[in-house]
């Protein structure tokens, strides 16, 4: 097949998804590139190999029902544990940590369902503490949704980050009790392991 | 050493045996999973990168998988020897090309891979030779639940298993079939084929992913969506579309036999002379040819040729393996010559598939 712009063979084969309606795209290498590279301008996202849309178009998904003011704004903020500003998430199409998804959750939401056309996770859930059940059958059933010791296992970025922090000041006596901490936690939270046979 | 004893193998996805092979090569399912306390690849220090292949690599050593797991630290190996595990499916081109700490754990039939600091922490793959989606997802789900008991995974209660990018996110799954679809190529229905899939959410892509779309007829379908649906629907929407296409491509092929015998006849000869005889040939046309080769023998137009073999020379005729196979390196000229002597002596011993450097 040739590209839809030049004589050369298209070897991107793009889909955007826009607002229901599906529109196809076959370029070459040079043309794909130019076309990925348009920031902000693209539609639901560009997969590649892995299906992911590239940052260009993941970022054109956020611009939804956003004015460049609020954009603005929005980009400076950071991730509490890894540091990730939003605007970087933007141009990289990558998140930094998993505590992103708790902290940008609002903004997160559009682009997910953009992408998936949903919201809710209906798959597999990890066993880890699904267990442990408080009172009321609805009530326990949200508390398990959520793994045993995950904000304390998440917190962690954020020990180790300010560890660092605190090494580069001198301030050792900080950077120890930070290291102690993050290895209570893991401790707790990591079962050991034991060689099988 | 397992690099050069994978150079002689031909691994899962090729082994050409399992429901639909004439047309079915593989079926793989993949899970993207992250670790609770580190921040994702990207944005992990290089100390944050080391500490998790250790942790990953320690903890999947123990996992009973049903068979040996053989780790490979992929940041040390050479180039070619990287590539090699692309092109056997057992790494991506990402992971072979990326930079720092990391690793793959692969058991011995090649079915099993788990690739450790790809985008995400773990990414876990399962392939089956032919048509096995359910039999891949069913053994990639007991690995996962192992690993799950001593690995705690990043997780959040409305958005599933959290990935680097929001693409996966939810189940972290991809499921994928590679197809060989020359008749819809030649009768030139694939595009219509691509474009209903399209329609209902299916990425099609080429052999080794983008890029590689015009490498012999070879197609990979999979979801393209991971949340909000669970993983057994998202394996039945792949698979539910599989048999379809299929149908597709026995009519496409008989009815080229059926209209254009001559023609394809012609055109499938012509290949396997130009496989057989050619003094320099690039992989791209070598996987083209053997495309074509690959039809004609299940039309029962060439006779003494075997699909096994076909499918050993498909990856054996790949860069790294070639260069492994002779055992130094070439430059793409040298590697076009020693192709083509390959495949002339493939040829020439005749009976290839009973030699004793294949398996």
């Amino acid at each position: 097949m040739k590209c839809q712009q030049c004589d050369k063979q298209a070897v991107f084969h793009i889909t955007e998804l826009e607002a229901g309606a599906v529109r196809e795209l076959h370029l070459c290498e040079d043309h794909a590139r130019t076309y990925l590279n348009q920031s902000e301008g693209g539609g639901g996202g560009a997969p590649d190999e892995e299906g992911k849309p590239k940052a260009g178009g993941l970022a054109g998904a956020l611009d939804v029902g956003q004015t460049a003011d609020e954009l603005a704004i929005l980009d400076q903020r950071a991730c509490d544990h890894c540091g990730i500003t939003f605007f970087e998430f933007r141009n990289q199409g990558r998140l930094g940590c998993p505590h992103d998804y708790v902290q940008f959750e609002k903004e997160l939401e559009p682009l997910i369902a953009n992408i998936h056309g949903m919201i809710e996770h209906t798959g597999r859930r990890p066993s880890r503490g699904a267990s442990a059940g408080s009172a009321g059958a609805e009530g326990a059933a949200a508390a398990a949704a959520l793994p045993e010791g995950t904000d304390e296992l998440t917190g962690v970025i954020c020990l180790r980050r300010e560890m660092k922090e605190a090494i580069s000041r001198e301030d050792y006596e900080k950077a120890s009790e930070h290291r102690d901490s993050i290895k209570a936690i893991e401790e707790r939270w990591i079962p050991p392991l034991h060689k099988e046979g | 050493m397992k690099i050069d004893t994978l150079t002689h193998s031909i691994g899962e996805w090729l082994r050409g045996t399992g429901p639909e092979s004439d047309i079915v090569m593989s079926s793989r399912v993949r899970l993207a999973r992250n670790v609770a306390n580190y921040p994702f690849v990207s944005r992990a220090s290089e100390q944050d990168r080391l500490e998790v292949e250790k942790m990953l690599r320690d903890r999947i050593a123990t996992v009973p998988v049903g068979r040996a797991l053989e780790y490979i630290d992929v940041g040390h190996l050479q180039e070619v020897d990287r590539q090699l595990l692309v092109e056997r499916q057992l790494i991506s081109r990402e992971h072979a090309e990326a930079q720092g700490a990391r690793g793959v754990a692969i058991d011995v039939m090649e079915q099993v891979s788990l690739m450790i600091n790809e985008e995400d922490h773990l990414r876990i793959q399962c392939m089956h030779s032919g048509l096995d989606l359910l039999g891949a997802w069913e053994q990639i789900k007991v690995v996962d639940d192992q690993i799950e008991k001593i690995v705690p995974y990043a997780f959040h209660p409305r958005f599933g298993y959290l990935t680097a990018c929001p693409t996966n996110v939810g189940t972290g799954i991809r499921v994928s079939v590679m197809l060989h679809l020359p008749g819809l190529v030649i009768t030139r229905q694939i595009d219509k084929v691509f474009r209903s899939l399209h329609k209902i959410s299916l990425a099609v892509r080429g052999l080794y992913g983008e890029g590689s779309q015009a490498m012999g007829d070879f197609y990979q379908i999979s979801n393209q969506t991971t949340l909000g649906r669970t993983e057994e629907e998202l394996v039945q929407q792949v698979g539910d579309v599989v048999p379809v296409i299929i149908d597709y491509e026995r009519r496409a092929r008989e009815f080229l036999v059926r209209e254009t015998q001559q023609n394809v006849h012609d055109q499938v000869s012509r290949a396997y002379g130009i496989l057989r005889t050619a003094q320099t040939i690039s992989a791209e046309e070598t996987m083209q040819l053997l495309s074509r080769v690959r039809m004609g023998v299940l039309l029962g137009l060439i006779g003494d040729v075997k699909i096994a073999d076909i499918n050993a020379l498909l990856v054996r005729t790949q860069p790294a393996h070639l260069q492994k196979l002779r055992g130094v390196e070439l430059d793409t000229n040298d590697r076009n010559i020693e192709r083509a002597r390959y495949l002339r002596q493939y040829f020439e011993e005749g009976d290839a598939g009973n030699r004793s450097s294949v398996n």
